[in-house]
């Protein structure tokens, strides 16, 4: 009856990994001199779900160095410890180190062992080192090294009666997994009674009849005793007496002969009446077994784990609210047809309303499920802008705003990295030392404020700093200088502001370690573009400068402008549109005869013919009979002459590579209501194609050749 | 439609394959009978409105919406060079499967579907050589049926992603 425990990993690695941004939360805002017990706490409940976890599963080493951690959060929650600066950072380092044990364990690679070594050294050293004056020596020193000493020191220890109740067992407690601990501190001695254990025939097998009497020897604290019943506080009876001395020397010996008598015999009991241990025991079996495997897999290639959700009831609820209703119109709809007659019409037409209506509300629900508060990405920030500022000598306040706006979990994972691109740019080339901020007039503290809200059917996320702004001129040169754009050209503030996402930008003077290695804006630009998103900048010398990413809310479903071309209809993303209009032919500049241009306000934008890029027999050449749309991508503006606008509608993404091959000028398609298939236009693949007709040609000369 | 619902059934219907022969189905492609693999056919429906594909080749009709995955069709007389025929109502799509680097599905659009055969391995004769003047590498073989011939397709290469353009 064993159970596979592997399948709950993944749960332990997520519930870790938010224990862990926990703590560094907690850690990032406790106050050095004067901490909040309760923050302590938060951290230090994190850190001992984490052990607990971690033991359970056989992962001893995240465990053992979880222990120490917590030894030390323990003591700053009993005050006996203060809250420095020093510690907390050692204590974020550690973090760092565990998140990197328990990455490795997830993905069954190799851990860093010096470095887990050394931090563990640097924690106990802090530890040990400060306990000359503190106040509790026996406790702290006791705690850290008590495997080398129990042999030494055996002058004292506990005599345990461990009685649990009958339900013990169905609340998740495993006393064998307890007993085990308790040996793990010290010289432990058990003794079973079985004084209430019923005839085999009234046995209930998920009931915990056994006692214990236990006789643990060693130089303990009496907190780690009780802090292993801790959990079952409420479901045994439980006294702890301590030893006399001479009665631990006399019995040692004797005692331990009988423990190793006796502890077998305890599990084989236990196990035939309860499944539980059998878990416990077929852990440390099942994890190794379980990691070859794995590891021949992760050597091939470190996929990552499946992504997963965690969902709020209530939104699932809600959900199965939608599906009854849903059910209802159904069955409504299907008794109308039955007997239909040409009076039910109105009902009919009611009935699709409401189904309609459900529809709609059922994938509201659904992509509700996926979103998630964009907290998600903002929490790395605190820690990020405390280890940088504390690199480079500069003073910084981070305010984060909007950190509940929802955003789809896809995008929110894509946005992180472009995000920190971002802030290690602020931090780095924007804001200024406090030296030059006073010089500056400004106040010491630079400020930076990343702020999240939700503006038409996008997201918003800006990143503003009070920092120096961009340099126009430096930016200028260096673009000329890499032949990026003419020395004679004249550009707006603005479009050279845009001239840092261009590849192989950087103005850093010196490459730091922070950024200026030449991974460049003109990535941030490109990841945030594949999202279907856009950055742009604005700036002022000596203010500061913002940078504002739009993001569409979700992937798999947005916004579609239905147009129609020659004879066919093609879907233009909404958020690309700017807006529509029509032309007269006077208006229109060539360049070289050829070229079209259409003044747009103070610019000029190219006119793409659709008929022509996508080879189709036109209708209509007049561009006074059709429509101009001018959207936008790239960051650049064209006008797409089309036939006609027909209707706007959302529409679900589908690839056209799963069973045909990427197309230019279009990013997938959509099924219409009618059934029939739509093509998704890509702007930046369209703007592309217009540039490079033989983009299209290629695909057919390959078909040819 | 009662056609394609017939040929449907029979797909239904084949269960098992007696002493070691395949079963192809065969179809008519301005009267020539051509045979595929009949383990690689998922439906053969009718002919539906398709979504012309811009700067594609002009064999691949377009897209179709086949139960919400989107699916190409080829128009096998334009592959082989034929001569155009309407699609009607009763033109006939037979959707495959298609192994390659992932399995897709492809439609092709035929002129009618025209039976089932059992077909030992040791009756498939190889394609001759035309030479340059009859293009043969989409051919797997030849089978003899009662007056007959089939000219079985290999469904991989005539369309592989590289060979849709």
């Amino acid at each position: 009856m064993s159970i596979d425990i592997s399948q709950f990993h993944d749960v332990f690695f997520e519930e870790s990994f938010e224990g862990l941004d926990a703590m560094e939360g907690g850690l990032l805002d406790l106050d050095v001199g004067a901490a909040d017990v309760e923050a302590i706490n938060t951290i230090f409940r994190a850190a001992h779900s984490i052990k607990g976890g971690a033991g359970t599963f056989g992962f001893m080493s995240v465990s053992e160095f979880t222990h120490v951690m917590e030894t030390m959060l323990d003591e700053m929650r009993n005050g006996q410890r203060e809250v420095t600066g020093e510690s907390t950072n050692l204590l974020l380092e550690s973090v760092d180190v565990l998140r990197e044990m328990l990455t490795a364990v997830q993905q069954k690679t190799e851990t860093d062992d010096e470095r887990i070594a050394e931090v563990r050294t640097k924690l106990e050293a802090m530890m040990s080192g400060e306990d000359n004056v503190a106040e509790d020596v026996t406790e702290t020193t006791s705690e850290v090294a008590v495997d080398d000493e129990e042999d030494g020191s055996a002058s004292q220890g506990w005599f345990i009666t461990f009685r649990p109740h009958q339900h013990l067992l169905q609340t998740g407690n495993d006393p064998v997994r307890m007993l085990r601990e308790l040996d793990s501190l010290g010289d432990l001695s058990v003794e079973v009674l079985d004084d209430k254990l019923p005839p085999f025939s009234d046995l209930e097998p998920e009931d915990s009849y056994l006692a214990w009497n236990l006789t643990l020897k060693g130089d303990i604290p009496k907190e780690d005793v009780v802090e292993i019943f801790e959990w079952v506080d409420d479901d045994c009876d439980l006294e702890i007496v301590e030893l006399m001395s001479e009665e631990s020397d006399s019995g040692s010996t004797e005692e331990a002969e009988k423990q190793e008598a006796i502890e077998p015999e305890v599990v084989e009991v236990d196990a035939s009446i309860t499944s539980e241990p059998e878990v416990a025991i077929s852990t440390p079996e099942a994890a190794p077994a379980a990691a070859p495997k794995a590891a021949a897999k992760a050597k091939a290639a470190p996929a990552p784990a499946a992504s997963s959700i965690r969902v709020g009831t209530d939104k699932v609820d809600s959900l199965i609210n939608l599906v009854g209703e849903l059910v209802i119109t159904q069955s409504m709809l299907s008794q109308i047809g039955d007997n239909f007659t040409p009076e039910m019409l109105p009902q009919l037409i009611d009935g699709l309303a409401q189904l309609e209506r459900n529809s709609r509300e059922m994938q509201e629900g659904i992509m509700r499920i996926r979103m998630l508060p964009i907290s998600f990405a903002f929490n790395r920030f605190p820690r990020l802008v405390h280890d940088m500022t504390d690199k480079m000598g500069k003073k910084v306040e981070l305010k984060l705003t909007g950190e509940q706006t929802e955003l789809d979990k896809t995008v929110m994972e894509k946005i992180g990295d472009p995000l920190v691109h971002l802030v290690r740019n602020s931090l780095d080339h924007g804001l200024e030392t406090p030296e030059v901020r006073l010089a500056a007039g400004k106040s010491e503290t630079g400020l930076l404020q990343l702020k999240a809200f939700h503006q038409g059917g996008n997201i918003v996320i800006e990143i503003h700093d009070d920092g120096a702004g961009l340099n126009e001129e430096k930016i200028l040169g260096k673009a000329v200088e890499k032949g990026l754009v003419d020395a004679e050209e004249i550009l707006s503030p603005e479009k050279i502001h845009d001239l840092i996402f261009l590849p192989g930008f950087s103005t850093a003077d010196v490459v730091t370690d922070v950024s200026g290695r030449g991974v460049g804006m003109d990535v941030v630009r490109k990841n945030i573009n594949s999202l279907g998103g856009t950055v742009e900048v604005v700036s002022k010398r000596g203010e500061g400068s913002v940078f504002t990413i739009r993001l569409p809310l979700t992937l798999a479903i947005m916004d579609g402008q239905t147009i129609r071309v020659a004879d066919e209809s093609y879907i233009i993303p909404l958020i690309s549109i700017i807006e529509t209009l029509e032309v007269k032919t006077s208006e229109i500049k060539r360049v070289s005869g050829k070229g079209e241009l259409y003044p747009l306000r103070d610019e000029y934008v190219p006119v793409i013919r659709m008929y022509d890029v996508f080879n189709l027999t036109p209708k209509t050449t007049d561009l006074e009979e059709g429509l101009l749309v001018i959207v936008e991508g790239e960051g650049q503006k064209v006008g797409l002459f089309i036939d006609d606008l027909l209707g706007q509608q959302q529409v679900v993404i589908k690839s056209l590579e799963t069973n045909y091959r990427k197309v230019v000028g279009v990013s997938g398609a959509t099924i219409l209501g009618d059934g029939t298939v739509a093509l998704i236009l890509d702007v930046p693949g369209l703007m592309a194609l217009y540039r490079e007709p033989s983009l299209a040609l290629v695909v057919n000369n390959d078909q040819a050749a | 439609m009662t056609e394609i619902q017939q040929a449907n059934d029979a797909l239904e219907s084949i269960t098992s394959v007696d002493d070691g022969a395949e079963q192809y189905l065969s179809f008519l492609l301005a009267d020539e009978e051509y045979g595929v693999e009949i383990l690689r056919v998922q439906e053969i429906k009718g002919w539906d409105q398709v979504t012309h594909i811009p700067n594609s080749p002009h064999f691949l009709c377009g897209v179709l919406n086949l139960r919400g995955t989107i699916v190409p069709i080829v128009d096998l007389r334009l592959r082989f060079d034929m001569p155009a025929r309407e699609y009607t109502p009763t033109t006939v799509v037979v959707v495959l499967k298609v192994e390659g680097v992932t399995e897709r599905t492809v439609g092709i659009v035929v002129d009618g579907v025209s039976d089932a055969h059992n077909v030992k391995p040791e009756e498939i004769k190889p394609t001759p050589d035309f030479g340059g003047s009859v293009s043969t590498e989409f051919i797997k073989g030849l089978v003899s049926l009662d007056e007959n011939m089939m000219m079985i397709l290999n469904v991989d290469r005539l369309l592989s992603v590289e060979a849709l353009g």
